[in-house]
């Protein structure tokens, strides 16, 4: 670990957003605008069952009666709903019968992203669900996971081969109407990965999603469930990247997690999107609906993540511990610099008894961003003996940019824990110094003293996850010191 | 080696050196003492490149390089090291980590391959070895929670990482026990060569038994108002700064 460390401080040259190229291929495209005509047309061209076109249709009506939020600390201007595409598809044979068959241009767009479809020459011990804009372009390793009975696929395909599975679970833990966002994209969202754990399994492999935004004016609205049943364990992954494009892109995800009884699922997240440029031009708006259920007793749900892409991010993974003596943790590094803005945290439901929760969450700021910390741990009547323990710390690069925390603690009952610290810190002049001594440069100084601040979050990720998220922080932090 | 001339600097308007000459072969070892707030660690950190302090006058010239113009990190790349008086914390980065970053980048800077696992590892069980520090302490954040005396040994630890070509050391005796005195003073004992050079900020004629000078000086209100051998801070061991002060403030 620690020699890649050092690696990856090497590697880092230059500031630029590395991922912002797009792939030049042909796409399969909704019109313009939101309205039932749109979200039949997505669930046409994806041959969906009628049950899924009510869900939509549902989930759409329900959305017209509903307003954005806007009680969250970002600034931006409003969006217009009818100026997006809501369904983009690359191109290419409607199934494959192997992975060999996909288009050659998409399979080289994943290389250019390090993410190889090519299975002999993937990482061993990772599988991946590759999705860009509105479709699953490619999952690897599927049959090796089907041996042992877990069902890896896209939501599409799942939509098809496993509509009792998801009839019972989609929207069981984050409802169509729980917001103006997930009402929206109940209604139009296109993809995303599936994924079941069978009772007694410990997955094999990681599981991973790959996203990718690649055409023009298009949003990206994706949709994860993983499905953990009794006694069994996953570690999933989620990484994300776009273009560089001037005007903004909507992304509205939904990602559900069901843990039964001594259940065990790891949910990490590299969040990259297109941040905006310099000036705060472009970027990704991102509005991510995550919440995962420990349903069963002893179940267990961490979500880990690094945020350091989109201009707008509005996120908070959740937990609800319902099985008694279930945990849940939120381990986040949040980096904003230049013009973005985040309101990111986590809302942690005690229901059952004896269960506990635990967030550490950092928060970076530099440039002129303003990075907002809102957490919501609640304690129910029933739930006796809960204990949650929260640490926000947040530090500043400069002083034009803002930390901000907003902890809401809700108890009731009283034989709950609860404790919360925070801190605020600034990278010191002397710790820069005392680096520049040893033939630091100062980039490098503040790539090491900001993955020093944001390692107990770090040390959650695996492996082939670290070592990118570190070179991520690096790299969004750039230029903003000295 | 270190050729200064006529140095002058100041901070937010206050004038702190005045005007600083001091020659510095390889081989060589000199002692700085003087008073407090004479302008000690102010003059260790315009050699090191401190950002707050203007230089406003004189030059400096390192192996050959006009020392001023260069950047902080290359002034360390180049071979010079300095030994904070109070080293700074780093939390969550270890001290090897942030050592082999260190080390790699002067390699990288010197066009050398960076090292290997095994090879870093093996120069660094020589370089404990030396300064009597254990892993323990390495592999906790840098300098967190350390207590004075292990702050100052890990600095001689990372000086005997870097190997310059010239180490000050500010201080780096403070707060030592008495073992732990013995221990630094070997350590630079035995890094010592003919092709490098030591300049030691010191209160104590006791470190001085240990680390055995070849010129003292001291240093008053931002000048280097006497020079001699090793028997100069014996001197003022016996008599004070009074008889230094009271010579040149008439002189002034
Ligand atoms: N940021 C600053 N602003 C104003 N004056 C300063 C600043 N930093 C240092 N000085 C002053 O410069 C003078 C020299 O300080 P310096 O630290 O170099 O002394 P020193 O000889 O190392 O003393 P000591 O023996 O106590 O370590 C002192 O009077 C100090 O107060
Ligand atoms: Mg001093």
């Amino acid at each position: 670990m620690q020699e890649e460390n050092e690696d990856i401080l090497e590697q880092i040259t230059t500031s630029e957003y590395k991922y912002g190229f797009v792939t030049d291929i042909e796409a399969d495209e909704a019109p313009k605008g939101l309205s039932e005509e749109t979200v039949r047309f997505i669930s046409a061209k994806k041959n969906e069952p009628e049950w899924m076109l009510e869900y939509r249709l549902k989930a759409y009506r329900h959305w017209l009666t509903m307003e954005e939020p806007t009680w969250a600390n970002l600034h931006y201007p409003s969006i217009n709903y009818q100026d997006v595409i809501y369904y983009s598809a690359p191109k290419q044979k409607v199934s494959l019968s192997s992975l060999d068959e996909i288009d050659p241009e998409l399979r080289s767009t994943f290389e250019k992203l390090g993410i190889s479809l090519d299975e002999q020459k993937r990482l061993s011990g990772v599988a991946v669900d590759a999705v860009m804009d509105s479709v699953s372009v490619a999952t690897t390793f599927k049959e090796e996971l089907s041996k042992v009975g877990v069902i890896f696929c896209s939501m599409s395909e799942a939509v098809k081969e496993h509509p009792e599975l998801i009839k019972k679970y989609l929207g069981s833990v984050v409802p169509a109407t729980d917001n103006f966002f997930t009402a929206l994209n109940s209604a139009v969202f296109s993809d995303g990965s599936f994924c079941f754990i069978p009772k007694g399994v410990r997955c094999p492999m990681e599981l991973s999603t790959y996203f990718r935004i690649n055409a023009a004016n298009t949003g990206q609205f994706e949709r994860t469930l993983i499905v953990a049943e009794e006694s069994s364990y996953v570690s999933y992954l989620e990484g994300c990247t776009a273009p560089m494009r001037d005007e903004n892109q909507l992304h509205a995800a939904v990602v559900e997690i069901v843990a039964m009884e001594k259940a065990e699922v790891k949910y990490s997240t590299v969040q990259n999107w297109y941040p905006g440029d310099k000036e705060g031009k472009g970027g990704i708006y991102n509005f991510v609906t995550k919440r995962g259920i420990c349903a069963g007793d002893h179940s267990k749900i961490s979500w880990t993540q690094v945020e350091t892409g989109s201009s707008i991010t509005w996120k908070y993974p959740s937990v609800i511990l319902k099985g008694d003596y279930s945990i849940a943790e939120f381990y986040s590094v949040a980096v904003t610099n230049n013009f973005q803005q985040a309101d990111t945290g986590t809302k942690m439901v005690h229901l059952g008894k004896n269960t506990r929760s635990r967030i550490v969450s950092k928060g970076i700021s530099a440039g002129k961003s303003q990075n907002s910390y809102r957490g919501l741990v609640s304690v129910a009547k029933n739930a006796d003996n809960a204990r949650n323990f929260s640490q926000c710390d947040s530090m500043l690069l400069g002083d034009k940019c803002g930390a901000h925390t907003f902890p809401y603690i809700e108890v009731k009952n009283n034989t709950a824990q609860v404790e919360h610290e925070a801190t605020t810190s600034k990278i010191g002049e002397d710790q820069i110094f005392y680096c520049n001594q040893r033939g630091l440069d100062t980039e490098t100084a503040v790539a090491l003293i900001i993955n020093g601040f944001a390692k107990e979050v770090m040390n959650q990720l695996p492996m082939e996850f670290a070592v990118e998220a570190q070179k991520l922080l690096a790299i969004s932090l750039e230029g903003s010191v000295g | 080696m270190l050729k200064i001339e006529n140095l002058q600097a100041r901070i937010e308007e206050k004038e702190i050196l005045k005007g600083i000459n001091l020659d510095i072969k390889p081989g060589e070892i000199h002692a700085i003492m003087g008073p407090n707030g004479s302008g000690k660690s102010t003059l260790a950190s315009v050699l090191a490149g401190r950002a707050d302090y203007e230089v406003t006058g004189g030059s400096v010239e390192f192996l050959g390089k006009d020392l001023l113009e260069l950047s902080p990190e290359d002034r360390s790349r180049e071979g010079l090291f300095l030994a904070f008086q109070y080293p700074v914390e780093i939390p969550g980065v270890s001290t090897t980590n942030f050592i082999k970053t260190a080390v790699n980048e002067k390699r990288k800077y010197q066009g050398e391959e960076p090292l290997d696992a095994a090879q870093f590892l093996r120069i660094m069980k020589e370089k404990m070895n030396l300064v009597e520090i254990n892993q323990s302490l390495l592999s906790r954040s840098l300098n967190e929670g350390f207590s004075g005396g292990e702050k100052k040994r890990n600095e001689i630890f990372q000086m005997a990482m870097l190997e310059p070509k010239l180490a000050i050391l500010d201080e780096t005796d403070s707060g030592l026990d008495i073992d732990a005195l013995r221990i630094v003073a070997n350590g630079v004992n035995q890094l010592r060569s003919k092709d490098n050079a030591f300049l030691v900020v010191t209160h104590y004629q006791r470190l001085l038994d240990y680390i055995v000078p070849d010129f003292v000086h001291v240093l008053y209100n931002g000048r280097i108002v006497k020079s001699g051998t090793k028997e100069l801070a014996l001197e003022l061991e016996e008599r004070g700064y009074d008889f230094i002060k009271s010579e040149a403030d008439q002189a002034v």
